[in-house]
């Protein structure tokens, strides 16, 4: 079989040899990526180069090379603006909140879900728990609006207990717990899917052995079930963590208003409204630019915090 | 079998009655649109409490949505995309994902790392909206085709399931002349038809839900897609032209109009989604074990 092999691996060889012969062999494979990586460059890589223009003053008639250099200047400016904390706070609290309510939801699902035995129930719920995932956000956001009303079902609810009939997205206070549960309802069910699989992979002989010490259900799925699932909880946990500055602003666009800025705006929708609607394109890409740049210090302490208690990280 | 202890039965039953009210929670919302969108918008307006059955019976709400002219094009726009944007998609991905699952190919891990680093890097918003601007997308359909053709995601899915395919098929087929496109079309893809499934799927559902990229990229109303009509609709609550039935209760029209709407933009999901939920659940099983 050895022989069939066409190149042998041959360390002497240089490595321009072996280019040219592979590129020789291989041109034909690699003429076929040239569209894909025509699409990277011009609408993946690109954009990133112009990234570049959070350190100047751009502006798209004189083009990247010919805009004048500002330096931090709009960094400065956004971290001294007095809607900064409010920002950052927003930002925070948002997606603080996801991470408490909405990260362990899906797990506590799939447990659930595990301990089901009649298999035929357990597959219906999975079909329909899935089911909110693949509706639009758009729809999503038009039922949120509709049920929350003052004449939605979610006040003729509370009103049968005596209270009093409000537009529950026209209160600050109601925007993050609106946002949360929402999230939970659209998403809880598609993410449990990871879990679930993590959790049928779990030695079945485990659970045997537990069994045979004298551990219950609910101890099986300390002792065994938790552990065999932790590897896939600590790296979603990291991923969340990274992503925690990056909320969905597609979300928030819909449901916020100006008088529930106070709670409900977040860098990203800041970015937003100041690049896309007042056209402040070098500011706006500074504050994403911020933005990002805390995202992955974020995911690198939690990466590192990971390692070291021994939990394993990403890389 | 093994005793069931009275904690665990009673445990057993809590279960169950959660996962009911879970399903009860998830398809309420929709059962709840669906009655209200073919109620008399009159009657609907006066109900208060648990809605479980259409108030009077009328389907005026989906006469007049489907009589839209927004809506209409909505559709015939989002229809163009599905059908322009995956067909594109599909081929770049098809390409790229072969050619990075290559393992004989020095360059293959290197176009694999260009790939890999768009998930986790990108232009952000504003760097992303010019260069779709400076290429002159700008209120085109091609502003809602070209930039985000291509996932990663989907690209890596479809790399496993080529790099699965054993070697030798490949090289009969090359001792056998065919070239690469051949071996592509004739060998390679007929062998991961469930994967291209899913693709596609996420792919088709990914265009038929997208709105933002409308919103930031297309001025022009006559080239949005439906779900940008919708947000009209539904969130900016400007029903142009919608309550056009010249009777003056536009006001309370616009309620079960609303509700049509939805319906409208998700039966098609809702009608295929329990016959296709297992390459759902199977694609995202895949792109998690070796993603």
């Amino acid at each position: 079989m050895k022989t069939k092999t066409r190149t042998p691996k041959n360390d002497k060889t240089g490595f321009k040899a072996r280019l040219v012969r592979d590129l020789h062999r291989n041109w034909s494979l690699y003429l076929l990526f040239v569209p894909v990586l025509l699409y990277y460059i011009l609408f993946k890589y690109k954009p990133m180069a112009g990234l570049i223009m959070a350190f100047q003053n751009y502006s798209p008639a004189k083009g990247l090379l010919g805009s004048t250099w500002v330096g931090l200047q709009h960094f400065k400016e956004f971290l001294t603006l007095p809607d900064f904390w409010q920002l950052m706070r927003n930002t925070l609290w948002i997606s603080i909140s996801m991470l408490i309510f909405a990260f362990p939801a899906p797990i506590i699902l799939a447990l659930l879900l595990n301990e089901i035995r009649n298999k035929a129930f357990q597959r219906s719920v999975q079909l329909v728990a899935y089911l909110p995932h693949f509706i639009s956000m758009i729809v999503i956001c038009g039922l949120i609006v509709k049920f929350t009303s003052d004449n939605g079902i979610i006040n003729d609810f509370l009103s049968m207990f005596g209270l009093e009939r409000i537009s529950y997205l026209n209160y600050p206070k109601f925007f993050v717990p609106i946002y949360v549960l929402s999230g939970i309802w659209t998403d809880v069910g598609w993410s449990s899917i990871i879990y679930y699989a993590a959790l049928t992979g779990v030695d079945q002989q485990l659970y045997e052995a537990a069994a045979i010490d004298g551990a219950g259900r609910w101890k099986q799925t300390v002792h065994v079930t938790l552990p065999g699932i932790m590897p896939t909880i600590v790296v979603m946990l990291i991923l969340q963590i990274g992503n925690l500055l990056n909320i969905g602003y597609e979300k928030i666009i819909l449901l916020y208003n100006p008088i529930t800025y106070e709670t409900a705006d977040v860098i990203s929708t800041y970015v937003y409204r100041k690049g896309v609607l007042d056209g402040a394109f070098s500011y706006s890409t500074a504050v994403g630019l911020f933005n990002s740049m805390l995202s992955f210090m974020l995911l690198f302490i939690a990466n590192m915090i990971s390692k070291k208690t021994g939990e394993g990280g990403l890389w | 079998m093994m005793k069931i202890s009275k904690s665990e039965r009673i445990f057993r039953v809590i279960n169950c009655i959660f996962m009911i009210a879970l399903m009860f929670i998830t398809i309420y919302p929709l059962y709840y649109v669906a009655v209200a969108s073919v109620s008399n918008s009159a009657e609907l307006m006066s109900h208060t409490g648990f809605l479980y059955k259409p108030q009077g019976f009328d389907f005026g709400a989906y006469k007049i949505v489907l009589r839209n002219k927004n809506i209409i094009s909505g559709f015939i726009n989002t229809t163009i995309l599905m059908v322009s944007r995956v067909s594109l998609a599909m081929v770049l991905t098809i390409l790229g994902a072969y050619v990075v699952s290559r393992k004989n190919a020095m360059l293959a891990p290197i176009f694999m790392v260009i790939i890999v680093i768009t998930m986790f890097f990108n232009g952000g918003m504003i760097p992303t909206y010019l260069n779709v601007r400076s290429l002159g997308l700008e209120d085109t359909m091609g502003a809602l085709v070209l930039p985000s053709a291509i996932n990663a995601f989907n690209l890596i899915i479809l790399r496993n399931a080529f790099a699965a395919v054993p070697d030798e098929l490949e090289e009969a087929a090359a001792i056998d002349g065919a070239g690469r496109i051949r071996m592509l079309c004739m060998i390679m893809l007929p062998l991961v038809i469930p994967t291209l499934m899913v693709v596609l799927l996420y792919y088709a559902v990914e265009v038929w839900n997208s709105w933002f990229e409308a919103m930031l990229y297309v001025r022009k109303k006559s080239l949005y897609p439906l779900q940008l009509v919708l947000r009209e609709v539904l969130i900016n609550n400007n029903a142009t032209g919608m309550g056009s039935g010249g009777s003056g209760d536009s006001e309370t029209m616009s309620e079960t109009v609303q509700y049509a709407v939805m319906m409208v933009a998700t039966l098609p999901i809702l009608l295929v989604y329990p016959f296709l939920q297992r390459y759902f659940v199977n694609g995202m099983m895949i792109g998690a074990v070796k993603g």
